[in-house]
């Protein structure tokens, strides 16, 4: 048992409940450590000879810091990690951590929408394409991304108020089926609106351009490297304005509507205007993923963004945990890596002749049409069955256990039977 | 006398074939404690629903501190300074016993969402400001050890604490309990009853409360009203009221059919 002193209420606001500060620092000691000491081993990285003097008196302060800071100290090295990744890893690996942030963006705005407002959305495609034709267009037109992706960002948010509107009605299925509907007619659009979208062939995407010819400084973001730092940096901002939320009473606010609609109203919380609000905001950042997926993968076309990619979605929020914000990158790291886990045990199975039948079935299974589906659906069956917090609910599992070791006490987490309001007041 | 601070007139409400309030007119004065006793059925639960707009009224008038809230949006009820609890508990199941009484502080908020958004010094220090109306609503009910606990694992007695203590965080100029008693044992009633006299002396807020406990209502209540089949049929002191005619009749009555 751990007892906290409070000194002021500001501890119960912060942006990291752990102390955000000690975790900038100690992230960027770190930083300055290591590319220090890539410096005094010569590698062509850094130049600049104080970036060693630093080194030394870093790795102290860091180490200092973990002491006391303990999460903080776990944090800033993966904050560095993530900083220095692109120099260790190949562009191969650099374009699937981009991916990864571009499914955490939309991951954050579905722990908004899902698991702090509690509205269901089978329509979050049709937000992701909207961000990325919007980008991909005005790209073209020759804008830079301080136009672009504002753009995108709103025009998607508009068009989250409107597919949100039927949650001001619905819940559950029903709504699921309602936003399905609304995406499903702007998938129809992006298809047939020749003049604008090119239809179903599709459209080039340009890279990402900072600045203007005109002003004299432009950088065109082109480099698998470029692309992740720009995503990074996107990820980190929505990452803050969803932990902005959460600890706002915007967010108190959806969680009322979440757990009771009753109870919200009755303390003044506007249902239509907190729905809409939470639906705004995820789509917006769904808009987000979009434009930096398109800009990405260089081509966009309707059928990337069918009801597909809004399940793909829900499955990777399922596993990765509504709970909190660790879920969206955890989900957003097995949407990633699952489609790779599997075309690699594709490849490892031996050949099928002559095998015994049974071993035969089962070494052909991987490739046989519908295997992918089929583990997701398993994995989904998995998640709710035994694990419904997510990927982010085991790793706080894993995270006690250790820190308790060796006192850890079986069934500690084991799910309480609570008392259930028998009779609604409506 | 000074102006009521409620003023209920001919209230009506029908559900399908049931008149379960059927033309109820009362006045609740400023700084009192007023019961609504009854049988199961009579029709209280539904007169709160009514009052906090819950439920569209078939026919009559609310008015509440001078305004008419009878047609008012339920969302709006809060900020006129009503706040209730409900009778089976209506908590934020999943959230922390603080966050529940913070959107207590919900009417309040003066930041809009590009503050709390981009969470700007002004947001902040909001927040710090509800955080410590919070913190006095937990010294008050003494909530001190369950603070970032979970509504999900709490005992039934402390859930009941907790939703009183997410009305006294709106700052109302009417408190209505629905049977705040129900499901306590002799202790927590008791501790009840002393907070309900504290709610009144010291905060001055006005209380309408729903209750069967007879000792607890003669203990806080200025005045009671009786309600049956959705028809007031009596007012007065408690002693009054459970002397009346009709009031005995209709306990001894809802009994018979028990
Ligand atoms: N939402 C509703 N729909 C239909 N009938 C209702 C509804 N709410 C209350 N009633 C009916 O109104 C009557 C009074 O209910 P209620 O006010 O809850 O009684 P109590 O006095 O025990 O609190 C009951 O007959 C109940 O069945
Ligand atoms: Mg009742």
């Amino acid at each position: 048992m751990r007892f906290l002193l409070r000194t002021s209420y500001g501890q119960d606001i912060r942006l990291f409940p752990f102390g955000g500060a000690p975790a900038l620092w100690t992230g960027l000691a770190l930083w300055a450590a290591i590319v220090g000491g890539l410096n005094v081993a010569s590698l062509p990285l850094v130049r600049e000879g104080w970036l060693a003097l630093a080194a030394g008196y870093a790795l102290v302060f860091g180490l200092v810091l973990s002491r006391w800071g303990g999460a903080a100290f776990w944090y800033g090295l993966l904050g560095v990690a993530v900083i220095v990744a692109p120099m260790l890893v190949g562009t191969y690996f650099v374009g699937q951590l981009t991916f990864v942030f571009v499914y955490a963006i939309a991951g954050v705005g579905l722990v908004i929408l899902l698991g702090l407002a509690g509205q269901i959305s089978l329509g979050h495609a049709a937000f992701f394409a909207c961000g990325a034709y919007v980008a991909a267009i005005l790209n073209a037109e020759g804008w830079d991304i301080l136009v672009s992706l504002p753009a995108a960002v709103l025009v998607s948010a508009v068009l989250g108020v409107v597919i949100g509107l039927p949650a001001l009605r619905m819940t559950g299925i029903y709504l699921g089926f309602a936003t399905y509907a609304f995406a499903f007619i702007v998938e129809e659009i992006l298809a047939r609106w020749d003049s604008v979208t090119n239809g179903t062939l599709g459209i080039a995407v340009g890279s990402p351009v900072l600045g203007y010819e005109s002003w004299g400084w432009q950088a065109v973001l082109e480099t698998e490297v470029e692309l992740y730092f720009l995503a990074l940096a996107l990820f980190v901002g929505t990452l803050v304005v969803g932990l902005n939320v959460q600890r706002s009473p915007t967010g108190r606010a959806m969680m009322a509507i979440r757990d009771s609609e009753t109870a919200a109203a009755s303390m003044g919380v506007n249902l239509a205007v907190t729905k809409t609000t939470a639906f705004a905001l995820s789509a917006a950042m769904a808009g987000l993923a979009g434009a930096l997926y398109g800009h990405v993968l260089h081509f966009i076309s309707p059928e990337q963004f069918t009801i597909l990619l809004s399940i793909n979605l829900l499955v990777m929020m399922i596993v990765g945990g509504l709970g909190a914000m660790h879920g969206a990158v955890f989900g957003a790291v097995f949407l990633v890596m699952m489609p790779q886990a599997i075309s690699a045990l594709k490849g490892a199975m031996p050949p099928a002749e002559g095998l015994p039948e049974v071993l035969a079935f089962l070494v052909s299974l991987p490739s046989a049409p519908g295997f992918e589906a089929g583990i997701y659906g398993l994995i989904i069956i998995l998640f709710i069955i035994f694990e419904p917090m997510g990927l982010h609910g085991l790793w706080l599992k894993v995270k006690t256990w250790f820190r308790l070791f060796p006192l850890y006490k079986k069934g500690m987490f084991k799910r309480q039977k609570s008392y259930m309001a028998s009779e609604r007041n409506r | 006398m000074s102006r009521p601070l409620l003023c209920v007139r001919d209230l009506a409400i029908q559900f399908g074939g049931v008149r379960a309030v059927d033309g109820a007119t009362f006045d609740v004065m400023p700084g009192e404690v007023f019961t609504i006793i009854g049988p199961n059925g009579a029709g209280k639960s539904t007169i709160f629903n009514l009052v906090s707009r819950i439920y569209d009224a078939t026919a009559g008038t609310i008015v509440f501190d001078g305004h008419d809230i009878t047609r008012m949006p339920v969302h709006r009820i809060a900020a006129q300074g009503i706040a209730r609890t409900f009778q089976n508990n209506e908590l934020f199941e999943y959230a922390t016993v603080l966050q529940n009484l913070l959107v207590g502080r919900h009417r309040h908020r003066r930041t809009g969402l590009l503050a709390h958004v981009l969470f700007t010094p002004g947001a902040r220090r909001e927040e710090e400001h509800h955080r410590r109306k919070v913190e006095e609503v937990i010294d008050f009910l003494d909530l001190q050890h369950y603070r970032d606990q979970s509504i999900a694992g709490l005992p039934y007695g402390v859930r009941k604490k907790v939703e009183l203590g997410r009305a006294l965080a709106a700052e109302p100029k009417l408190l209505l309990l629905d049977e705040p008693s129900s499901g306590l044992n002799v202790e927590e009633t008791e501790e009840m009853s002393f907070w309900i006299s504290d709610i009144k002396k010291l905060l001055g807020i006005t209380v309408v409360m729903i209750e069967h406990d007879m000792s607890l209502v003669n203990d806080v209540s200025d005045r009671v009203l009786a309600l049956n089949y959705g028809k007031v049929i009596a007012v007065g002191t408690p002693s009054e009221v459970q002397a009346h005619p009709e009031v005995v009749r209709a306990y001894l009555g809802s009994e018979d059919t028990a």
